[in-house]
C-alpha cells in the first residue's frame, strides 16, 4: 500500500459494499411507456423548453434548448408524444418544469447500424460545438456543462488532462463497470478530448479497489499512439472529487474559489469521456447513462443503462423489485446522494446510482450533543472546521460561517459520516448557503 | 522622625495634586466630543435590541439616528409614539400610522388534518427543511412547523401547542418582524393587533387540492363573501383575504365557513396561554 498516491488533507473510508454489482455487466434497461424529462439537469440556468402538448418528438430530437452561458442542451430520449408540462421535484429537492413523453412511434437509432463519423478532420471548435449541440454534462455528479469545462480561456494553457475513473462513492460500479466494457471508446474519447484541450499530459486516476479497471486501462492505453498514464491510487473517499483527484494525480492544489484550469489542469469523468466519444462518433446526444442500482432492499442489483427521463419505479422494477421495505431509496451515491420519496421521480444525467438502503444499512440513530472530539475537523478534505461552522450556522451568522470558509464546502459528506453524535452537519451547510444567497438576492 | 513622616506625607500630597491638575486640563483638553442627544435617544427607544431597524441594538441605532441620519421609524415596537418622541428631540416630524401590526401564523394543519409526504428527521430548521422537496408536508404553502420563528423571537412571543402548532401571542409581539423575514413559506403575515379574526390558511392550490391534502384548508368556496358582505372577506388566488378596514360582522362567515378555517385570534391567544400554563406546570413538577 505505501507509496501510491493520494489528497493530503482529510478523507474518511466507509465500507465499499462495490460487490454487490461489480461483476454485473451493463445491460441496457427495460424502455417504459412514459418519461419525463426535467428541463433543469444541469449546473447553471434551466434549459428553455421547446416543445407544447400535443407535440410528436423523436429519439434525439432537441427539447430544451441551452438558455447561456452554463446551461445545457436537452433531448428527447424516445419518439412519442408530449402528453404534459408539468412542475416536479427532482432527486436533490429542487422543482424544476419536466416534459411528460408517451413511447410512440419507431425509433430512429434503437436496435439501427450506425455510421461512425471520422473526426479527425474536425476543428477544435467543432468537436466543442457538437459537444454543447449533444448536451453533454459532467455524469460524475455535478452536471457542469462539458464544452464549458473543455473550453481552455485564452492566456491560460492546460498541461494535465485528468480523467476521473476513481469512483469513490461507496456501492457505485457504473464507471467502473465502463472502464472493463468499454475501455477502447474511452480511449477514443480521450484522443477527442485531447485534441480540443491540447494537453501536454494525460493521466487517468482510478482507485486499487478497480484492478480489474487498472489492467483494462493499461491494455488499452498501449494500443493508443499518445501517452496515457494510468496512475493507481489509495482508496480515500473524496477522491473522485476534482480537487482531491488533482492533489492526488498532479501534486497541485486548486485555489479557493476558482476552477481547475487555474493550475492549468482539465478533469473530465469516464462517463463524460464515454458520452463525448458517443457524441462525436457515433452522433449521439446525451440520452442514456449508466446506472447502479443497488443497495441491500434490491433483489437483483444491476448495471443498467437507462435512458433520461425513465421513472425510478421501472429501474427497481426491472431489478426484481424490494427485497424488503427500504428505510431510505436514496439516488445517487449514499455520501453525497438524496433520499427520495416519490419512485416515479425521474433518472436525469447525474443521477449516477440508485440504491435501497435496509435499515442496516441506514444508522438511524437519535443526535445527541456536539461534544467537541474533533473528527470532523480531521476528516474535512477541504481543511475547514464543520463544528464551528455548524454552530455558527446553528445561531444564524451566515455572514461568519462565510468568513471561515463555508462557499468551499462542496458537501461530500465526510463531516457527517463521521460524527459520532450523528448531527446533520451537511445539512447545515446547505442551509448556510441557501441562507447567504437569499441574503445576496436581497441586498 | 517627624520630618521623615512630615516629607512623605507633602511629597504624596504634591504629586497627588500635580496629577489630579494635569488629568483636569487633560480632560477639557482631549474630550471626545458626544452628541447628548444620542443619550436621549436611546433612553426612549424600548430597549429590546431586538434588531429590527437593522442597527446592532438600540444604542447603535440612537447613534445612527443622531449621526448618520437614519430614518426615524424604523423602530417597530416602539411604534408612533417612539418616533414622535424622537422626532421631537432631533426637531422634524414624522407620520406613522398608529395601527399596531402583530404577526399570525395562517395555517393550522397538523399530522392529523393534513397529509404529509415523507419522515423528515433532519435540522429543526424551516428554511433547511425548505431545501427537501419544500418540506414535508404536502401542501407547500403551509406551516414547517420548524420552529424557526420560535428561535428568531426576540421576546418569546412564539410558542407550540401539543400538536405542534405555532400560535404568536399578540400582546407579547413588538412587530419586529424578524418571524416574517425568517419564514420561508411566508405562512407568518402581518394582522392589525385588533383584528378579530383571520383566515388560518395560505395555500394558493385550487379547492379540490387543497381539500386532498388538508381538512383545514380554505378552499375558496366564497361563502365567507356572501355571508357576511361588509367583512371584508375577499377571495382572491382560491385563498379568502380579509380587508381589516371594513368593520362589519364576521361572526356569520365564521360560523358557516365548512373548512373552519376562519379563527378568532383570541382562540389563538387563549391556546397559547394554555401551552405556557401545561409547560410551567411540567417545569414545577
Amino acid at each position: 500500500m505505501k507509496g501510491l498516491k493520494t489528497f493530503s488533507i482529510g478523507g474518511v473510508h466507509p465500507p465499499g459494499r462495490k460487490y454487490l454489482t461489480d461483476r454485473k455487466e451493463i445491460i441496457n434497461a427495460v424502455i417504459p411507456g412514459t418519461f419525463v424529462v426535467p428541463m433543469s439537469q444541469h449546473l447553471g440556468s434551466p434549459s428553455e423548453c421547446l416543445v407544447s402538448v400535443g407535440d410528436k418528438v423523436s429519439e434525439g430530437m432537441l427539447i430544451g434548448k441551452s438558455s447561456g452561458f452554463i446551461s445545457s442542451n436537452i433531448h428527447s430520449p424516445v419518439p412519442g408524444t408530449v402528453k404534459e408540462i408539468k412542475d416536479i421535484y427532482l432527486p436533490n429537492g429542487m422543482l424544476s418544469k419536466a416534459v411528460v413523453i408517451e413511447l410512440e412511434g419507431e425509433f430512429d437509432r434503437l436496435g439501427k447500424e450506425q455510421d461512425t463519423e471520422d473526426w479527425k478532420s474536425l476543428s477544435k471548435e467543432d468537436l466543442l460545438g457538437i459537444i454543447a449541440e449533444s448536451g453533454i454534462v459532467g455524469l460524475g455528479g455535478a452536471t457542469f456543462p462539458a464544452n464549458v469545462k473543455f473550453m481552455v480561456p485564452k492566456g491560460k494553457k492546460a498541461e494535465f488532462l485528468v480523467i476521473n475513473g476513481v469512483e469513490c462513492e461507496p456501492y457505485l460500479t457504473a464507471d467502473h463497470r465502463l472502464m472493463l466494457e468499454r475501455a477502447d471508446m474511452i480511449l477514443e474519447g480521450i484522443r477527442i478530448i485531447s485534441t480540443i484541450v491540447e494537453p501536454e499530459r494525460i493521466a487517468i486516476g482510478i482507485e486499487i479497489n478497480k484492478p480489474d479497471a487498472i489492467e483494462a486501462m493499461e491494455k488499452a492505453a498501449e494500443k493508443v499512439s499518445f501517452p496515457l498514464e494510468v496512475v493507481p491510487l489509495k482508496v480515500k473517499y473524496p477522491q473522485g472529487d476534482e480537487k482531491q483527484l488533482l492533489k492526488a494525480v498532479t501534486g497541485r492544489e486548486v485555489p479557493s474559489g476558482a476552477l481547475p484550469i487555474e493550475i492549468g489542469c482539465v478533469v473530465s469523468n469516464v462517463g463524460t469521456v464515454h458520452a463525448v466519444y458517443e457524441a462525436v462518433v457515433l452522433k449521439k446526444p446525451l440520452i442514456e447513462r449508466v446506472i447502479t442500482v443497488t443497495g441491500g432492499g434490491i433483489k437483483e442489483p444491476k448495471n443498467l443503462k437507462a435512458r433520461i427521463g425513465t421513472p425510478i419505479s421501472s429501474l427497481v422494477e426491472e431489478c426484481g423489485g424490494f427485497s424488503e421495505v427500504p428505510e431510505k431509496v436514496v439516488v445517487g451515491g449514499p455520501m453525497m446522494g438524496f433520499t427520495i420519496y416519490d419512485l416515479d421521480t425521474p433518472v436525469t444525467k447525474g443521477t449516477s446510482g440508485i440504491l435501497a438502503l435496509t435499515s442496516k444499512e441506514v444508522k438511524n440513530t437519535l443526535r445527541t450533543s456536539c461534544i467537541s472530539c474533533g473528527r470532523c475537523v480531521n476528516a474535512c478534505p477541504m481543511g475547514l472546521n464543520p463544528t464551528t461552522l455548524f454552530k455558527y450556522i446553528d445561531h444564524g451568522e451566515y455572514d461568519e460561517a462565510e468568513q471561515i470558509g463555508l462557499l468551499d464546502c462542496k458537501e461530500c459528506g465526510s463531516c457527517g459520516f463521521i460524527c459520532p453524535a450523528r448531527i446533520p452537519l451537511i445539512q447545515g451547510m446547505r442551509l448556510g448557503k441557501k441562507m447567504l444567497r437569499k441574503k445576496k438576492v436581497k441586498a | 522622625m517627624l520630618l521623615k513622616i512630615l516629607f512623605s506625607f507633602l511629597s504624596v500630597t504634591l504629586l497627588g495634586g500635580l496629577l489630579g491638575v494635569g488629568l483636569a486640563v487633560a480632560a477639557k483638553l482631549l474630550a471626545v466630543k458626544k452628541d447628548e442627544r444620542i443619550g436621549d435617544v436611546e433612553s426612549i427607544l424600548p430597549g429590546a435590541n431586538c434588531g429590527a431597524c437593522g442597527y446592532p441594538g438600540c444604542s447603535g441605532y440612537a447613534e445612527a439616528i443622531v449621526n448618520e441620519g437614519a430614518s426615524l421609524t424604523l423602530c417597530s415596537p416602539g411604534g408612533a409614539e417612539v418616533a414622535e418622541k424622537v422626532a421631537e428631540i432631533m426637531g422634524q416630524s414624522v407620520e406613522v400610522s398608529d395601527v399596531k401590526m402583530v404577526a399570525q401564523v395562517h395555517c393550522r394543519g397538523t399530522r392529523d388534518t393534513s397529509k404529509y409526504t415523507f419522515d423528515y428527521n433532519g435540522l429543526a430548521d424551516c428554511n433547511a427543511m425548505m431545501i427537501l422537496y419544500s418540506g414535508d408536508k404536502e401542501c407547500k404553502y403551509g406551516c414547517l412547523q420548524g420552529g424557526s420563528c420560535i428561535a428568531v423571537c426576540p421576546v418569546d412571543a412564539i410558542g407550540r401547542d401539543e400538536e405542534n402548532r405555532i400560535w404568536v401571542d399578540k400582546d407579547k409581539c413588538i412587530s419586529c418582524g424578524k418571524c416574517i423575514d425568517v419564514c420561508p413559506t411566508h405562512v407568518m403575515k402581518w394582522v392589525p393587533y385588533d383584528a378579530d379574526y383571520i383566515v388560518a390558511c395560505n395555500s394558493k392550490d385550487k379547492g379540490a387540492k387543497t381539500r386532498k391534502y388538508c381538512t383545514v384548508g380554505c378552499i375558496a368556496c366564497k361563502i365567507c363573501e356572501k355571508k357576511s358582505g361588509d367583512g371584508g372577506f375577499v377571495v382572491e388566488d382560491f385563498l379568502a383575504h380579509i380587508d381589516y378596514d371594513m368593520k362589519g360582522d364576521r361572526t356569520a362567515a365564521v360560523e358557516s365557513c365548512p373548512a373552519k378555517c376562519i379563527i378568532s385570534t383570541k382562540t389563538a391567544k387563549a391556546e397559547i396561554d394554555e401551552v405556557k400554563e401545561t409547560v410551567k406546570v411540567n417545569d414545577e413538577n
